[in-house]
């Protein structure tokens, strides 16, 4: 190094005192953005809440969308305790939400098999409230014929086959076939006169039914709901036609077994979730 | 009591100092002394306590213990057997509750109750890593922490060959995360932190499948890759410093006796929290015998990587029969 270049480079190095500075400003301002970039990522769960996304199906026993989501730890106990599989985890989409359970009721219905709400039993939380005992004492939604002109009974059809095809995966209990194991639903075809699967397999009105015969599920008459959940209910035949509409009463509690089993597509009775009966 | 404090207040995110002159016990200053005088091949002891590591001892033990754990998750949930029932936020072990310290203090946070399942389930986690050294979770039991062990072996590799380098953040900024998470929750009434915790989703993907929220997991591996090492577990974790706080009341500690110590500061190198290790620097200790501090996840990697013994597990009052 030639005697004129070293002030040079005296000048233009700074101080060692000032690069420490300089390096614990960076190191400031470099933690203040970490804080502000992963606080801001993690409020981003916010959107699919507010702007709700994802309505979504939860299981029985499931508090106000809220405090179920504050409430909820995220550990899948209710998954593994179903007998049917019918409890899912949201996705990262759900934002709050994730790992929060749900019922994707089209594919796979709550059909309540369990008897005894293991899922309710399994929350550790209360998130699904301890509170309820017996499946129809939930309201996890209301079921609504959402889609008239598609329903075959409406339309004076029967049914004939296996309800969703060959490849649908979906499982329910029938109780003259197993009363222990669900079967998948594809293994079970039907021959109908005019289409009654709402109604037929509407988990609480196989419990009346039963109760009507004398013989309550487990043989708990508690287990016997006290409303009727849906019907089919004759139509005007002026045209010749024998045609009959489900309706829906205040014993739906919208477990969706009724949109899971709808043969048409899309289904023509569908599940609003959360919503409460407000009369007829 | 002074030493707890400051193990504390450096796991919080203060700078480890140096003891004051007066500090230092007649024996440490034997010590020290001696070891001035001693001539060493820093060279050499390197290259002693790398070839040391080579067993891998207490690591392989620690990733069979953190694999059949989460293994046990997964596969009594396929085969229906019962046995660990749930996620890491919260279970059921054979029967009994179990739940995650920082998840049911998000949930009692954001839900405003307390809830006896929760209650049941924090006290024995607690006692459970009590007796387990704290963040011994960290490394023994947490899915994410052994994905960014990876993360930081390619990012130590890379680092020599030049192509990337570490940038450090203030590790206070952990703490500022902690408060910062616990009001949200309390504030908005939703388990905010659950949204990004790799912890849960890695655990829930192991055990029910995955999802897209592994992308966030591979970015945060990523970011750990190329920019920062280790920036989740040092700078952000809630987690962490949840059993952080557990492993400053906890028995089961490393620890550090000066007299075996040669000081080629291999064991800084291969920590994660080397903050907690600032004692072993030459000339630093004030003692013979120091009690690693509350942040050290007890992972035993400076165990293994110390060819003199100097570093050791510990159970405290357990010694004296072992």
């Amino acid at each position: 190094m030639s005697e004129a270049s070293k002030p040079v480079t005296k000048q233009t190095e700074p101080p060692v005192v000032n690069r420490r500075k300089q390096e614990e400003r960076r190191r400031f301002l470099r933690s203040a953005a970490l804080l502000t970039g992963m606080v801001g990522v993690s409020l981003l769960g916010f959107v699919p809440v507010v702007r709700g996304w994802n309505p979504r199906l939860r299981p029985p026993g499931a508090l106000d969308e809220a405090e179920f989501l504050a409430a909820c730890i995220k550990c899948g106990q209710c998954v593994q305790v179903c007998p049917v599989e019918a409890v899912k985890l949201a996705d990262i989409l759900d934002g709050f939400g994730i790992g929060v359970p749900y019922i994707a009721a089209r594919d796979q219905a709550c059909d309540f098999s369990c008897d005894g709400l293991q899922c309710v039993l399994a929350c550790p939380t209360g998130a699904l409230t301890h509170e309820i005992n017996y499946p129809h004492e939930t309201r996890m939604g209301l079921a609504r014929l959402a889609r008239p002109d598609l329903c075959l009974a409406m339309l004076g059809q029967g049914f004939k086959g296996v309800a969703r095809g060959p490849d649908f995966t979906g499982k329910l209990r029938f109780d003259e076939v197993d009363r222990w194991n669900p079967i998948p639903v594809r293994d079970h075809p039907f021959d109908l006169e005019i289409c009654d699967l709402c109604v037929r397999l509407c988990p609480i009105e196989i419990r009346i039914a039963q109760c009507a015969a004398g013989t309550p599920p487990s043989g708990d008459p508690n287990q016997c709901p006290p409303k009727r959940a849906i019907s089919l209910e004759p139509m005007d035949d002026s045209d010749g036609v024998k045609r009959m509409m489900p309706v829906i009463h205040e014993g739906c509690v919208g477990c969706g077994v009724c949109e899971m089993i709808c043969p048409v597509e899309p289904a023509a009775i569908v599940i609003d979730e959360r919503k409460q009966w407000s009369g007829a | 009591m002074k030493e707890f404090r400051e193990s504390l207040a450096v796991m919080l995110g203060k700078a480890p100092r140096k003891p004051a002159p007066e500090e230092f016990t007649e024996g440490a200053k034997r010590i020290h002394q001696a070891q001035r005088a001693k001539k060493i091949d820093m060279e050499a002891l390197r290259r002693e306590a790398r070839e040391h590591e080579k067993r891998h001892y207490w690591r392989n033990r620690r990733w069979a213990v953190l694999i059949v754990v989460n293994l046990l998750f997964v596969l009594s949930y396929r085969f229906d057997v019962q046995l660990v029932e749930g996620a890491l936020t919260a279970s059921r072990v054979l029967g009994f509750h179990f739940a995650d310290l920082n998840s049911s203090l998000q949930v009692t946070l954001a839900f405003k109750q307390v809830l006896v399942n929760l209650f049941i389930g924090t006290t024995t986690v607690f006692l459970l890593w009590w007796v387990f050294g704290g963040r011994g979770f960290c490394s023994w039991t947490c899915p994410y922490h052994l994905l960014a062990e990876f993360a930081e072996k390619i990012h130590l590799k890379l680092a020599e060959k030049k192509l990337v380098t570490d940038h450090a953040f203030h590790r206070g900024v952990r703490t500022v995360f902690y408060v910062l998470f616990a009001l949200l929750a309390l504030v908005t009434g939703y388990t905010v932190y659950e949204t990004i915790s790799p912890v849960g989703i890695v655990s829930r993907a192991l055990i029910y499948g995955p999802g897209l929220a592994l992308l966030w997991v591979l970015l945060l591996l990523l970011f750990e890759i190329f920019y920062s090492r280790r920036a989740w577990c040092r700078y952000v974790c809630p987690i962490g410093l949840t059993y952080g706080l557990v492993g400053s009341v906890s028995p089961f500690k490393v620890t550090y006796d000066l007299d075996k110590c040669e000081h080629e500061g291999e064991c800084r190198k291969v920590c994660m929290v080397p903050h907690v290790l600032e004692c072993v620097i030459k000339g630093r200790a004030h003692k013979e015998h120091i009690d690693i501090g509350a942040d050290c996840t007890r992972c035993g990697m400076c165990i293994d990587v110390c060819p003199s013994q100097a570093l050791r597990y510990e159970f405290k009052g357990l010694s004296k029969f072992m």
